[in-house]
């Protein structure tokens, strides 16, 4: 293993520059000749725009133009776009309606963009901004998710009826009702999964250059993806031609998914540059980030389990409603549809699925991934169910889940719903969970509490994941109109330290040092002189950037793929140098020797003669650089069980989560302190979910949860220390032995503490957020 | 923030003077309600004028049975403060509680206590030590302060010197907080000093009040069990996303049974 190799616990790179304020966040750069750019939102859910009056704004101080959807139309820019097609049960694609960046007559949720002011300072934008005099007809709105396609709703867009998008069928729907007829117990549960502000903690941000002498945009931008973000500005709202666009994605605050969508701000701000001819920021604010940043969850689903009478899953029915907002985000409509029914089979063995998603336009802002994306919504229901059905069945928990594990003999396994998976050992990971908990232990610990006027409760989640989302021709099938490789570059200077080039994006995952530690593991080189670089459209060669734990299962492949055509040309340089037969040549540590000798040359002594080829094999091309693009064959699928204990306060109905243990499979960790980081990190966005936060829109579509003094984030004192640990299996499929751990714990950690809270109180289901007065109610139906 | 001319002032009179002088002035303290309000161009005042510089508005003093902190005494010093721990401890403790770090390093009891937040926590002490509002014209006992939601006895170009608390033989603060904004959905300040006993409740009603019934139960019968049977007046409640009208006025009772437990 290499001093700093894989498994290594190395210290971030990146930190250094973090820790001493030197990151470079968009807002952190200015230009000469800046402008700065406000927005005009939207103050109603649902309002036809008689007439937008300029004038005062423009005779404003400092403001430099003011922009409105005709301008924009006028220039061919727009409307944004959603970029996966889902079939709906008639036939049909879902429905589209258009999205224009700047509103065309009329505005569909509070928040949604009106206008947009340039003006020489921030200040001076908004002081425009307010000034823009809107002319609206209020009109009723429709928020809720359950009842936004009943008869006599408020209408939203002419081309959803019943403000329907798809309605997408999924499984053999009369196998289901057959195996329910004839089953020994069904179980049922109806809930909702809330919805959630995704809350990275850097608003988005633009900072837009127009070149008039090359016709070049430098468009810096919050982008966990900027190649996908030059693309669909490209290639869909023509903001400009592909090698006339650089999107520059520098230090990124987080992005959690909220930072993947194409959003109006960012075409806005790319194109008034052009228009003004001046430099234009804009630097949302964190009212901004809740009103207009894409939001996740919301769903609202009935599921049902058919149970032999040894309680085997024999078949499984969920209906959903799911929420998508007033517009399709860039990749809503796969959210509710492919990322998450096609997990129903969980770590089961169920032989038949059946799903219906109604997915709903409301008065919202638009819906689209967060962290887990589709699969925290699936596995929420799919845990709270099994809990459901072992309570039927009087099965212990632990014991119905191990009766209906895939076996760990049985991979790759084919699930009936599409997916196959690498790998797994699930009953291992639930084992090592117990043990891990004190499972045995808690019947007394529960006792304890007792005295203490407490109910104790222990909940488990055996959750499964696809992330490193792929292969490109799997998702072309379902109707993504991108793929989903990754690619790298591995770059020997002729002094022999290395540029890495990836096209995964890094806001906040540590890949700096990951991908440096899987550099140095392969080529010797030391840490210290290898650097990743990443987020620049003009300096990688293309890239899909950072989502669905995608970076080191796939993006990680690609830099190892290109360490590999490294030593493969290494061998001949040094096979020509040291005046050895190319077969000859072994390579490791750094060194290539001829075999059975003790000469060798080292890896950066081969960069040298790549660059400085005075004596050099005939033929072959100087430099030392490669790059590679990486398709996986799969999915990743990660998987685990976490086990959450509570104390509950019956008296006031606060939750305390007094004990937390996860046991996850991520397959071979590069860095075990990074992977250890983001299990944190998830199991508290997941805390998050189930006890604290709900983005609540009123009946009129106010959003009543825009600040942080009413949508509660979790904080380190909601929190115990976790225990976490590992049960990694190895993916065939996967050349680095990886699968992903970023969104692993904000999917298995929801229905973990639900089960928790429901065990502690002995009542069938409560929703989440579990809120003290939530819990104080069930307590009371429960005492 | 819309534009506003700054004012920093150095004594008492030349703040008021300026607030006179003012279309439409506003004294800040620790700022830590109002400059969230004026970033959210929700406030416009013509004029800021700033109390920081005032000396002698802050500091704490011990005087026989009561201790009198300056109304520019942060939340922290107040926690942090010897001679209000040994005299009152559950004050310095409320103080300890309130907001984070930086709110209470910045945050006054003078600022908090004009606001008159119905969420606020000092409310509650103020009124249940019977403490008394000095200011630069008078002294006004703690049950005529606070008048209605954001609303006390003072008048436009009043001013907050100092608050006077007297000793309870002994007290407790118990807050159930707000996840979100960590006020208080409900706060219960109890004192006990002889046989009387004062309850203060804050947020629980549109503005900080006296916990008369249960001020009565316990009165007669100073144990949790005497709070059984109070009955708190539903209708009378608050109730937002956070908290049901039912739901706050059964965490009173809690919250008054928590307070007389640690008091006992």
């Amino acid at each position: 293993m290499a001093e700093n190799g894989i498994g290594v616990s190395v210290r971030r790179k990146e930190d250094n520059r973090f820790l001493i304020g030197k990151g470079r966040y968009t807002d952190d750069i200015n230009v000469a000749g800046q402008t700065y750019a406000a927005f005009v939102r939207s103050p109603h859910a649902h309002a036809t725009i008689n007439g937008i009056d300029k004038s005062a704004a423009e005779a404003s101080v400092g403001v430099i133009a003011v922009f409105t959807g005709d301008d924009l139309a006028a220039d061919g820019i727009g409307p944004l776009i959603c970029g996966v097609t889902v079939p709906s049960d008639d036939g049909e694609p879902h429905r589209a309606p258009a999205h224009p960046a700047l509103a065309q007559g009329k505005v569909n949720y509070v928040g949604d963009h009106v206008a947009v002011v340039i003006a020489e300072t921030q200040a001076q934008a908004r002081e425009g901004a307010e000034k823009v005099g809107v002319d609206y007809t209020a009109l009723p709105a429709v928020t809720d998710t359950g009842s936004a396609a009943d008869d006599g709703q408020p209408q939203i867009h002419d081309v959803a009826p019943n403000n329907m998008c798809y309605n997408w069928p999924f499984g053999d729907k009369d196998a289901v009702e057959a195996a329910f007829a004839s089953a020994h117990k069904v179980s049922t549960l109806d809930l909702v999964n809330n919805r959630m502000v995704t809350n990275p903690m850097e608003p988005r941000a633009a900072l837009a250059e127009y070149n008039a002498g090359t016709e070049e945009i430098t468009l810096h931008l919050t982008t966990q993806n900027p190649h996908v973000h030059r693309l669909v500005m490209s290639a869909f709202n023509q903001l400009a031609p592909e090698h006339k666009l650089r999107i520059v994605s520098p230090d990124v605050g987080g992005g959690f998914g909220a930072k993947i969508f194409v959003y109006a701000e960012e075409l806005v701000v790319g194109w008034s540059c052009r228009k003004v001819n001046r430099p234009v920021k804009w630097t949302g604010d964190r009212t901004e980030a809740f009103l207009a940043d894409a939001h996740g969850r919301d769903h609202v689903a009935t599921a049902e389990m058919a149970l032999d009478e040894n309680g085997k899953f024999l078949a499984m029915r969920v209906m959903t409603k799911a929420n998508l907002g007033a517009y399709l985000s860039t990749f809503a409509t796969m959210v509710p549809s492919y990322l998450y029914a096609f997990l129903f089979a969980g770590q089961y063995t169920t032989p038949l699925i059946y799903s219906e998603v109604k997915t709903v336009f409301t008065n919202t802002a638009p819906v689209d991934a967060s962290r887990g994306a589709g699969r925290p919504e699936a596995t929420y229901l799919l845990e709270r169910l099994v809990d459901v059905a072992a309570a039927d069945m009087g099965l212990e928990p632990a014991e119905i889940r191990r009766r209906n594990f895939i076996p760990k003999d049985a991979f790759p396994y084919q699930t009936p719903v599409v997916q196959c998976y690498d790998s797994g050992d699930y009953e291992t990971a639930l084992d090592k969970a117990l043990a891990l908990a004190d499972y045995d232990g808690f019947a007394a610990r529960a006792e304890e509490a007792k005295s203490r006027g407490l109910r104790r409760g222990i909940g488990l989640s055996s959750y499964v994941e696809a992330c490193g989302i792929a292969p490109s021709a799997a998702v072309g099938q379902l109707g993504a109109g991108v793929g989903l490789w990754e690619s790298a570059q591995v770059r020997f200077n002729p002094t022999g330290n290395v540029q890495v080039f990836t096209g995964t994006h890094s806001h906040g995952q540590g890949h700096e040092t990951t991908f440096a530690q899987l550099v140095t593991e392969q080529l010797g080189v030391p840490i210290e002189n290898i650097e990743v670089i990443h987020g620049d459209t003009a300096k990688t060669q293309f890239g899909m950037g950072t989502y669905g734990s995608r970076s080191l299962a796939v993006g990680g492949v690609a830099i190892a793929k290109a360490c590999e055509k490294l030593i493969a040309k290494g061998k001949k340089i040094a096979a020509h140098a040291l005046e050895a037969a190319e077969g000859d040549i072994e390579f490791a540590d750094g060194n290539f020797t001829i075999a059975g000798t003790d000469k060798a040359m080292n890896i950066a002594e081969v960069a040298f003669n790549a660059y400085v080829p005075h004596s050099y094999p005939e033929g072959l091309e100087p430099g030392f650089d490669e790059n590679a693009f990486f398709d996986p064959m799969n999915f990743s699928f990660p998987a685990g069980t976490h086990i959450c204990e509570v104390e509950v306060d019956p008296e006031t109905g606060v939750v305390e989560i007094v004990k937390y243990s996860a046991v996850d499979d991520f397959g071979k960790l590069i860095n075990p302190m990074i992977v250890e980081g983001q299990v944190h990190g998830g199991i508290v966005h997941g805390i998050g979910q189930a006890l604290l936060e709900v983005c609540r829109y009123d009946s009129e579509g106010q959003l009543i949860t825009a600040t942080y003094m009413d949508y509660a984030m979790p904080r380190a004192d909601n929190v115990p220390s976790f225990d976490v640990d590992y049960a990694p299996t190895d993916p065939p499929h996967n050349p680095l032995g990886v699968k992903g751990c970023g969104e692993a714990g904000a999917i298995g950690a929801p229905p973990a503490v639900i089960n928790a809270i429901t065990n502690a109180l002995g009542v069938k289901h409560i929703d989440m957020p579990a809120t003290p007065e939530n819990v104080w109610r069930a307590a009371q139906g429960a005492a | 923030m819309y534009e506003f001319s700054y004012y920093k002032s150095g004594s008492v009179e030349d703040a008021v003077e300026a607030m006179n002088k003012a279309e439409d002035g506003k004294f800040v303290a620790g700022g830590q309600t109002m400059l969230p309000t004026m970033k959210h161009r929700l406030a416009s005042p013509s004029d800021v004028i700033d109390l920081g510089g005032i000396a002698e508005l802050s500091g704490i003093s011990v005087d026989g049975d009561s201790v009198t902190i300056g109304a520019m005494t942060t939340h922290a010093e107040v926690a942090a403060s010897g001679d209000v721990q040994a005299m009152i401890p559950a004050l310095a403790q409320l103080a300890s509680g309130i907001g984070d770090p930086a709110v209470r390093n910045q945050g006054t009891l003078g600022g908090s206590i004009a606001n008159n937040d119905p969420a606020a926590d000092y409310p509650a002490a103020v009124i249940a030590l019977g403490a008394t509002v000095k200011t630069n014209k008078r002294e006004i006992a703690a049950d005529d302060f606070f008048t209605g939601m954001f609303e006390t006895a003072l008048e436009d170009d009043e001013l907050i010197t100092a608050v006077s608390f007297p000793k309870a033989d002994s007290a407790a603060y118990m807050k159930f907080e707000n996840p979100a904004s960590r006020y208080a959905i409900v706060g219960v300040f109890l004192a006990k000093t002889g046989s009387a006993v004062r309850v203060g409740v804050t947020g629980a009603t549109p503005c900080a009040h006296r916990g008369m019934r249960l001020e009565e139960a316990l009165n007669s019968n100073f144990s949790a069990d005497a709070c059984d049977g109070v009955e708190i007046p539903v209708e009378k409640m608050n109730t937002d996303i956070h908290a049901s009208a039912e739901y706050r006025a059964h965490l009173v009772k809690v919250m008054t049974k928590r307070a007389v437990a640690a008091c006992s």
